[in-house]
């Protein structure tokens, strides 16, 4: 093994000059990245590199999951809880496709992990040699960069580049496919100092006269709002936000990835927008004059229909990528730049005003539509309760990663977070058994918090083999399975849509709880009422891995809800 | 909304294997149409230039200006449409004509300034260069000729100097 202790200037652990294998750079540049786990499992193609990461497990801690798929969700709850970039890894074709939806999962929830693969040795690509695969032609649409490394000269700058891609600007996957015989040979290469990518130059602060011009055109509006996305995480603006919405008396609505951004108790916080947003929050983009989009891309399931979207309101829009700026709504101020840097250039020109017939006006509709009222349901647990008891008996510490479908409705709905990275769940793409993975990364990333994985029965069952990880490594997190017999937000549709004509929407499980014990895990199901509560205050104090199989409510609904192509004047509230 | 139209961009790129594949993956992805794409070495060693012929509306290849800009490879891309530029392209067209019929097409291709390259029993090869419009009006004046094979080449474009070199760039 040829590193040593002590880094040089460029994070390497190694002495300038001194040979390494390609595995071991790619272990060094893991280290001066700071990154601590990484997910995967080994394959033909990349052995080589596990015979690195043998030498360097006392550095770096390996978590072998138990498909690929895993590894790249882990990965990706591990970048969202630390900031820092997530490592996910696997062998050569089969391997490498079993990532590809964490890739695309990756690219459109802005999340930063380095996908390192193994390919066949470099005579042999090309000759659809045994596990060949062209995953570097595969990935190409749904990474923010890839490379196939043909030399291990390249591979310190390729890996350098690599994590400063994925954390900087608007974060992304980077591919980086490796030979075999690239991990084995040597380089006495180093990475340079510095990145420099002449094609790759994220901006910085907003450009100065726009940023005066934002401020002209929040401080005449009478009814603006805050529309806060995942940028203000990802940028770390969450304290700058606070600022905006205090001085300025401006509410704030939140993204499904900009949920905690703002904390969820305050007066002026009105709650997530959209499609399982809250009413009260969609009347108001109504009715506003003006929208200050905050490190968002006015996704659809967020906007709805564009023309009743704040129809007449001005738009501030500030991002880190300039594509997402007039690509759905029309700008009236276009600001691109770093979200922190551009708002503390924003804040002295905010003037403080009073908005109270504003506030008055949408605390009046957060009244008349509560939204948030959990029924009365005295013969089934619904699944809103169980958010609750979660939230109160974490006294709303738990960091929560929900799948997908109703339960992640839910699970963004039911529970107050006060901070950013307190609520993880896969927005852009929305693929099913997401949750239980990326608890293990969100863990793993911060061994001191509570951590939630709020799944429903259908997406459990796409990773379900994660419990032999989660027993194998002893990793702490909280499973909550909202097990309502059904593909329950298919079923909603159906029979929101399709007047009731179910297909493929009934679920015949297994007792989760008996699968978990037989994975080695404390499992507990029960259907009552009493007993949820009960086993979800054991699970908060017990020291391991526990599965709480809830039956709930099989036919519950999600509400509010707009249909899709309508507005917001047509939102369906809950009935009861 | 204003109507589709064909835009010119130009984009310096990296010279690295796939550079094309990624701006082919992006137009077919985004569905923007190219109508043309050529690629050449630059003055610049290790990078290329390309040609782009985009087919959208101003909003569609402006969104397509930037999401070129965001692949890393891509170090500038300029959109020429309506800037001082000059805009070539070259055709070679094979037109089936006898010994009869030669002159009379020799006399087009000469007004068009055009050339021809070879000649055979049954054949001959014109080669045409020229901005678009002048290759396709040539194409319209020979239709009573059969026309065998065309090959073009798609247009390439440079600005000219009053341009200034940052101009029309899209901002990163
Ligand atoms: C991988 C994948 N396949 C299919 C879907 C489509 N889909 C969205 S929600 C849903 C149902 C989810 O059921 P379940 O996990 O039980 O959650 P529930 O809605 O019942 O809370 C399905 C099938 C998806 N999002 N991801
Ligand atoms: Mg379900």
């Amino acid at each position: 093994m040829s590193a040593i202790n002590g880094q040089s200037s460029n994070g390497s652990t190694a002495a300038p000059g001194t040979p390494r294998t390609g595995g071991e750079v790619v272990c060094d540049a893991m280290l001066a990245a700071g990154v601590d786990v990484i997910f995967g499992m080994p394959g033909g193609a990349s052995l080589p590199f596990y015979d690195s990461l043998y030498h360097y497990q006392d550095r770096i801690r390996h978590v072998l999951i138990r498909h690929e798929q895993a590894a790249g969700f882990a990965a990706n709850g591990y970048a969202r809880a630390t900031g820092k970039v997530g490592v996910a890894t696997s062998t050569s074709g089969p391997g490498a496709t079993n990532m590809v939806t964490c890739m695309a999962n990756d690219i459109m929830d802005s999340v930063g992990v380095v996908y390192i693969t193994g390919q066949v040795a470099r005579p042999a690509i090309g000759s659809d040699a045994f596990q060949e695969a062209d995953v570097t032609g595969i990935s190409i649409p749904i990474t923010k960069h890839s490379y196939l490394v043909m030399d291990v000269d390249d591979l310190p700058r390729v890996m350098s580049e690599a994590f400063h891609l994925a954390s900087t600007g608007r974060p992304g996957p980077v591919h980086v496919d490796i030979p075999k015989d690239v991990f084995l040979e040597t380089t006495t290469e180093t990475a340079p100092d510095q990145v420099n990518l002449r094609g790759y130059r994220p901006s910085k602060v907003g450009n100065a006269r726009m940023v005066r011009k934002a401020a002209e055109v929040i401080n005449a509006s009478e009814r603006p709002i805050i529309m806060a996305g995942h940028g203000i995480d990802i940028s770390g603006a969450a304290e700058e936000l606070l600022l905006l919405a205090t001085r300025g008396s401006i509410p704030v609505v939140s993204t499904l990835h900009g949920v905690g951004t703002f904390p969820e108790t305050h007066p002026l916080s009105f709650g997530m927008l959209g499609m399982h947003g809250l009413a009260y929050a969609n009347f108001a983009m109504r009715q506003t004059d003006c929208i200050i989009g905050l490190g968002t891309r006015f996704d659809d399931r967020a906007v709805g229909k564009e023309d009743e979207f704040g129809p007449g309101a001005k738009v501030v829009h500030i991002d880190i990528d300039p594509a997402e700026i007039g690509k759905v709504l029309e700008t009236d101020v276009p600001i691109v730049g770093d979200l922190k840097l551009t708002l503390q250039k924003l804040l002295p020109l905010i003037e403080s005003r009073d908005r109270t017939p504003w506030l008055d006006q949408m605390n009046g509709w957060r009244r008349d539509h509560p939204s948030l009222k959990i029924p009365d349901s005295p013969d089934s647990v619904l699944p809103q309760e169980v958010v609750r008891a979660i939230y109160d008996i974490s006294g709303g510490e738990a960091r929560v990663i929900a799948d997908v479908g109703q339960n992640q409705m839910w699970a963004s709905q039911h529970f107050w977070y006060e901070r950013p990275r307190m609520f993880f769940s896969a927005g852009g793409l929305g693929p099913m058994g997401y949750a239980l993975p990326a608890a293990m990364g969100v863990k793993l990333a911060d061994e001191s918090q509570d951590v939630w994985c709020v799944t429903g029965d259908g997406g459990l069952l796409i990773n379900i083999q994660e419990f032999n990880t989660l027993a194998a490594e002893g990793i702490n997190v909280k499973v909550a399975v909202l097990n309502n017999a059904h593909l329950g937000m298919i079923r909603q549709w159906q029979e929101f849509f399709y007047e009731g004509r179910y297909m493929g929407a009934f679920l015949d499980n297994p007792d989760f709880a008996k699968v978990a014990q037989a994975f080695g895990l404390h499992g507990v199901g029960t259907s009552s009422r009493d007993e949820m509560h009960d086993a979800i205050a054991m699970a908060h104090e017990y020291d391991g891995p526990v599965v709480l199989d809830l039956h709930v409510d099989r036919v519950e609904n999600v509400y509010p809800m707009i249909v899709p192509g309508t507005g917001v004047n047509s939102v369906i509230e809950d009935p009861r | 909304m204003n109507g589709t139209e064909t835009h010119t961009l130009v984009a310096t790129v990296a010279d690295h294997p796939g550079v094309l594949t990624r701006v082919a993956s992006l137009f077919r992805r985004r569905g923007f149409n190219i109508a043309s794409l050529a690629v050449g070495h630059s003055e610049e060693p290790g990078y290329s230039r390309m040609t782009i012929a985009v087919e959208g509306s101003a909003e569609e290849v402006k969104q397509c200006e930037k999401q070129l800009y965001k692949l890393v490879e891509v170090v500038s891309v300029r959109n020429l449409t309506g800037a001082p530029a000059v805009t070539r392209e070259l055709a070679m067209i094979k037109v089936r004509a006898k010994a009869t019929e030669r002159p009379g097409l020799a006399e087009i291709t000469d007004i068009f300034r055009g050339e021809i390259v070879d000649v055979s029993k049954s054949s001959m090869i014109v080669q045409m260069t020229g901005a678009q419009s002048k290759i396709d009006r040539f194409l319209d004046v020979i239709t009573e000729y059969p026309i065998e094979e065309i090959s073009r080449t798609g247009v390439i474009a440079i600005a000219r100097d009053d341009v200034g070199p940052r101009n029309g760039r899209a901002r990163g």
